[in-house]
């Protein structure tokens, strides 16, 4: 059967030219990069070589990268690293951030969560009136992993720095997607994960601006300029180092052609099915992100539908306990939650071509209209279902 | 945004597929509706009654794949049944019918079982 990955915002495959890359650094150059021999030596050039070219994807210096487990130790760390106070955030952040910050209220921290528009967009009006003696950081995303809103992520920096407030965002979804620039966006510290960029699981940096107080969570033997302690994991920095110089070198024909197959995907449901509705923001989205909601129908039944076709996608509702949990972000936008369980995520990647669209385009339509034939919902608000199914 | 991991059975996957006895039936003896769409799952069921018997029985559902599978598994335990017989017919009666649910599934999305009840009770009450 023909398999379609449309989740690319879940996790991506690891991209062939990274994975020879890896390779000699698993049972070859195999050193602790903190051993002073020669094994030892040949890894803390690796991390050396690997350390630079994480700067330069980033337009950072060298000592400004500490490479992580992932995306949500270096959401951890840049919270937690910093002298507690008061934050602002926002409501639709990765629960990394949110589940941080819940942690934080409780050992003495004080949170601002900030509303977003039906778009999915913060006002930084809101958060420069957030703004109070005892905030020490903002933290917003660049990009948001389920709606793909890309927020206005140097408004939100000026504000920062002109009230001498830290500004951290996770770019886990927009690095390669969207430009990162940390100098013209007043940016003190990033989160990137390897796995979202076609690199290995299990890796991540966190960019931390020269001059910033920041503490470590890991005590150790003082790995990372004493930041992250723990024996640095050679083989998948390396490989995550790899894809970020992927990402960079690939930006423009990769955002041309993820761009190119979400207006096809969009237009080509909207065309063939009655009554779905695009969640998130028209344009001030990721290149790769469709979060669509079908009326009458539940996600989960849609999900399960394309699984068996072969394509893989994600819903806004977590159907795993006693009242299905709606998607926190769907909620903040501002839908109800008897439409959010209709609400799928399709996200595209490099690997991904017109053809697997044309796929989806074909099994969609009959997909909705065999659900919405035995929906209960469809007589109260339509009669058409779907008008190709 | 969750990727589910979660494994139905192959029963289950069959009614998800082949929902049995879908549809309204306009002039039904007793009809009832659990579930509501806030939660995510809303599913009707309708009855005809002959000679006491359950005589035909129709479904529509709003849901997930265990709530599809388990009004259609319901319907279908259900028809030729006495009403005494139908009201005895019990959730879990109805998840050991398809193989067993997830464990998760067992009571947000198995509530076809408490609609046949309400279509029956609503036409002992009328009769």
């Amino acid at each position: 059967m023909k398999r379609i990955y449309l989740d690319h915002a879940a996790t991506t495959a690891v991209d062939r030219e990274v994975v020879q890359t890896m390779i000699p650094y698993f049972a070859e150059t195999f050193g602790n990069a903190s051993s002073l021999h020669s094994f030892g030596r040949d890894a803390m050039h690796a991390l050396g070589a690997a350390r630079q070219t994480v700067a330069d994807a980033l337009g950072a210096e060298t000592g400004e990268i500490f490479f992580t487990s992932g995306g949500t130790e270096s959401d951890n760390l840049a919270l937690k690293g910093v002298e507690t106070g008061h934050i602002i955030t926002s409501l639709i952040e990765h629960p990394a951030i949110l589940n941080t910050c819940r942690y934080l209220e409780n050992h003495g921290c004080d949170v601002t969560y900030l509303p977003v528009d039906s778009g999915g967009l913060v006002d930084p009006g809101n958060i420069e009136s957030a703004i109070r003696n005892d905030t020490k950081i903002i933290s917003i995303m660049h990009a948001n992993n389920e709606i793909g809103t890309i927020q206005p992520i140097a408004e939100i920096g000026t504000i920062a720095r002109d009230n001498g407030v830290l500004f951290h965002t996770d770019a886990v979804q927009s690095f390669g997607k969207t430009e990162t620039d940390l100098q013209k966006m007043n940016i003190d510290m990033l989160s990137l994960s390897s796995h979202k960029i076609y690199g290995p699981k299990g890796v991540g940096a966190l960019y931390v601006r020269d001059g910033t107080e920041i503490e470590p969570l890991m005590h150790g033997g003082g790995h990372e300029s004493g930041l992250r302690s723990g024996t640095e994991n050679v083989a998948g920095i390396v490989g995550f180092a790899k894809a970020a110089s992927l990402a960079i070198e690939r930006f423009e024909s990769d955002t041309r052609h993820l761009t190119n197959l979400r207006e096809m995907l969009i237009n080509g449901v909207m065309d063939t099915i009655d009554d779905v509705h695009l969640n998130g923001h028209p344009t001030k989205r990721l290149p790769n992100n469709v979060n669509l909601r079908f009326d009458f129908v539940e996600g989960e039944a849609m999900l399960l539908h394309l699984d068996l076709r072969g394509i893989a996608v994600s819903t806004g509702s977590a159907c795993s306990s006693a009242s299905k949990d709606p998607s926190h972000v769907l909620l903040a936008i501002g839908l109800a939650p008897e439409n959010i369980h209709g609400s799928i995520r399709f996200t595209l990647g490099r690997e991904n071509t017109s053809e697997d669209i044309e796929y989806v385009l074909g099994v969609l339509p009959e997909i909705v209209g065999k659900l919405r034939a035995i929906s209960p919902l469809v007589s109260k608000g339509s009669s058409r279902g779907s008008s190709s199914g | 945004m969750i990727g589910i991991a979660i494994e139905y059975t192959e029963k289950v996957m069959d009614h998800f597929m082949n929902p049995r006895n879908v549809g309204e039936i306009p002039d039904a003896d007793g009809a009832g509706t659990v579930g509501n769409q806030v939660c995510g799952d809303v599913t009707n069921v309708y009855i005809k009654v002959t000679d006491g018997r359950i005589s035909d029985v129709k479904f529509k559902t709003f849901g997930c794949g265990a709530a599809i599978a388990t009004a259609s598994m319901t319907t279908e335990l259900a028809l030729g049944k006495t009403l005494q017989e139908g009201l005895a017919i019990t959730r879990d009666a109805v998840a050991d019918a398809l193989d067993g649910l997830p464990e998760s599934k067992l009571h947000c999305s198995n509530l076809a079982a408490d609609a046949l009840h309400a279509a029956i009770k609503e036409y002992m009450a009328k009769n």
